[in-house]
């Protein structure tokens, strides 16, 4: 009979005897899911609260797209959870002084201050839909009627008046969604930070670590989804040839436009969380705590690849260079933000799995070997298939969204 | 009744006294008082081990598993027993197989032999759950499922466990595994079943040396506690600040 984690850990030298690898891809993808949400928000509120006008049609996709992020944020969890119908529990007795209790009240707090934004912000288009769809034919039509005057709330005030307020009322949510989706996200690092029998993870700077590095991956997603929309209805377009269409130049500029604008923060935005990292690194270097032998092994030799290649090397360094470089086009920008998003997810594996790599003994290691095959329930959920499947749902989410609610305006 | 106005005064503070007193008296009585000052002379369970007295038998660590249905033959144990071998030139040779369920009865700790000429020193470690007096787990855990008994023991409600796995990673020491059957978080609870009934461990009986014992720690009279109070006793990581209550009588700079 093999235990949990016995599957995919290998060990080497002392190790205690009931020490494997427990928290395996699905927590590494929890964090990587929960930041993308923060970074999409970070992004939208750039446009609502900064006032950053070249971000309008940016912030209004990465607004809906945060959404639908979050609606998958708490999905890794119940997969990797070994009771997962027990999930509720937490919100019947949380217990506060752990850090996953407070997820329930941040989580719900921020989904509350979402979707009302998405609202106030979409509220016009709602009530004109209604208006629109009030006697029309076909059951899908009368049911997405019934939805949107469902949305209305039963107000049709669309004057310039109203649709000034709801602005303002966008810009507070906004404002206050700023600190909420730093903290959703500066918790999840605070899962880690805290947990003091972990050398690695031990570091008060892990939330702000995780904070920044949240908003480079939210950024990066955000807009790398958005150019391949675009690019999809670039495709669309030339199929379809219709002269009072909007051209493919025009995108093309919009587009190109929005990206490098958008550019410029994620770069401001990697030089911090790079920065943060480096300060961390050097600083446990030089106060060489009893841990750091181990650790030293750990970061320098056996994961020096994941970090130093494929993190700040693949991940951060170079697309710095292809951001930088002057001529920003949409396939540069494109290789840079799926390198981006590399880099941010091998954070979130080094943190997970690499914190995990040596024993409490200080004296032994382990590996991780992720299961591509499932060969039972726990390996299809904590394996590569669970990964994928974690991935794709907020694209589900997106596009369930974006039958009511409009995406992208052009 | 005749009452001057001085008569009236002396009365008056006289009653705003007694008033006082018996407030005060009532204040005493309050059961959190009582309950607190009981609390002093209750019960908190203790253990010590004494590592100059194990001699890797295993018994202990088979009669745990046979107690607390930990299957068999799985690599997981609420107790375990480690083996350090210090050779002469300086390396240290640790190792536990298979939890030392069956003992060690090779020469061979960590699959090197070596020979006994070669041995600066060498010596045996039982482990268990130190049943922390803050313990991290208690801390961490989302539900509440893991919590300290009033007598410091730490339990696990099986049936609330939503099997995260934070508990396990909080503890330093590494006690904590899931359940191979009920996949919830499981570890040593003194053999909490036993201990009410006024038994001792399981691994206390199973051990013929005397290495183990289970007391407690409010009880001048305990033997263990007297061990704790009498003599040079040491916890393991203390660094972490969980305020271990498993005591080791013996124990070497080198275990892990």
């Amino acid at each position: 009979m093999e235990v949990h984690g016995e599957l995919w850990t290998l060990k080497e030298f002392f190790v205690y005897p009931n020490e494997y690898i427990y928290w395996s891809i699905q927590i590494v993808m929890y964090p990587f899911m929960t930041g993308l949400v923060a970074g999409a928000f970070v992004l939208s509120s750039l446009y609502h609260v900064f006032g950053r006008k070249e971000l309008k049609d940016m912030a209004k996709f990465s607004l809906t797209f945060s959404y639908a992020l979050l609606l998958a944020a708490p999905m890794p969890l119940l997969f990797h959870i070994q009771k997962p119908l027990r999930g509720f529990n937490v919100f019947f007795t949380p217990h506060f002084t752990s850090a996953i209790a407070a997820f329930g009240v941040v989580f719900f707090a921020y989904a509350a201050i979402v979707a009302s934004e998405i609202w106030f912000v979409n509220r016009k288009f709602f009530i004109e839909s209604a208006i629109n769809l009030k006697n029309a034919s076909g059951l899908g039509n009368r049911l997405k009627g019934l939805v949107y005057r469902a949305w209305t709330l039963g107000s049709y005030d669309i004057s310039e008046e109203a649709l000034k307020k709801d602005e303002r009322a966008a810009k507070i949510l906004a404002g206050v969604g700023i600190p909420t989706a730093c903290f959703l996200h500066g918790y999840a690092g605070f899962i880690f930070g805290s947990v003091k029998a972990n050398a690695l993870w031990m570091t008060p700077l892990m939330p702000v670590i995780f904070i920044m590095s949240a908003i480079v991956s939210g950024i990066a997603l955000c807009m790398l989804t958005y150019i391949i929309i675009m690019e999809a209805k670039k495709v669309r377009i030339l199929r379809k040839r219709k002269p009072w269409m909007i051209s493919v130049e025009e995108i093309r500029s919009v587009e190109i436009d929005i990206v490098k604008s958008t550019t410029k923060y994620l770069i401001f935005f990697m030089i911090m969380a790079i920065s943060l990292e480096l300060l961390d690194l050097v600083f446990r270097g030089y106060t060489a705590l009893k841990h750091w032998d181990i650790l030293r092994t750990v970061i320098y030799e056996r994961d020096f690849i994941n970090i130093f290649v494929i993190q700040y090397g693949i991940g951060t360094l170079l697309p710095l260079i292809i951001f930088l470089i002057p001529g920003l086009t949409i396939k540069r920008a494109m290789v840079g933000l799926f390198l981006v998003l590399v880099g941010v997810f091998m954070m979130r594996w080094n943190v997970v799995i690499g914190g995990q790599a040596f024993s409490l003994t200080l004296s032994g290691y382990m590996d991780y070997i992720m299961p591509i095959i499932p060969r039972n329930l726990e390996t299809l959920k904590e394996g590569l298939v669970g990964a994928l499947t974690i991935m794709a749902l907020p694209y589900i989410f997106l596009w369930m969204l974006n039958k009511f609610i409009p995406v992208i305006d052009k | 009744m005749d009452c001057d106005r001085r008569e009236f005064l002396k009365v008056g503070f006289k009653t705003l006294l007694a008033t006082g007193v018996s407030i005060g008296a009532f204040e005493l009585l309050k059961p959190e008082v009582l309950a607190a000052l009981n609390k002093e002379k209750g019960l908190r369970w203790v253990f010590v081990v004494d590592t100059t007295k194990c001699v890797g038998c295993g018994m202990c660590v088979r009669a745990c598993k046979l107690e607390n249905e930990v299957p068999y033959e799985t690599n997981v144990s609420r107790t375990w027993v480690e083996r350090y071998v210090m050779t002469k030139d300086g390396k240290i040779l640790v190792d536990s197989p298979k939890a030392a369920r069956d003992g060690f009865i090779k020469n061979d700790p960590m699959g090197v032999t070596v020979k006994k000429e070669d041995i600066d020193k060498a010596f045996f470690v039982p482990k268990l759950c130190n049943q922390c007096e803050a313990p991290p787990c208690v801390q961490v855990c989302p539900v509440g499922a893991t919590y300290q008994a009033p007598d410091g023991v730490v339990l696990v409600d099986r049936t609330w466990c939503i099997g995260c796995g934070y508990c396990i990673m909080a503890c330093p020491y590494g006690v904590r595994f899931f359940h191979p059957l009920y996949r919830v978080a499981e570890k040593c609870n003194f053999c909490y079943h036993r201990i009410n009934k006024g038994m001792k461990t399981a691994c206390v009986d199973a051990c013929a040396f005397g290495a183990r014992q289970i007391g407690n720690i409010k009880d001048l009279e305990d033997p263990v506690a007297r061990i704790i109070k009498t003599e040079r006793t040491a916890v393991l990581k203390e660094e972490f600040g969980t305020k271990p209550h498993v005591f080791y009588i013996g124990l070497d700079s080198i275990v892990r």
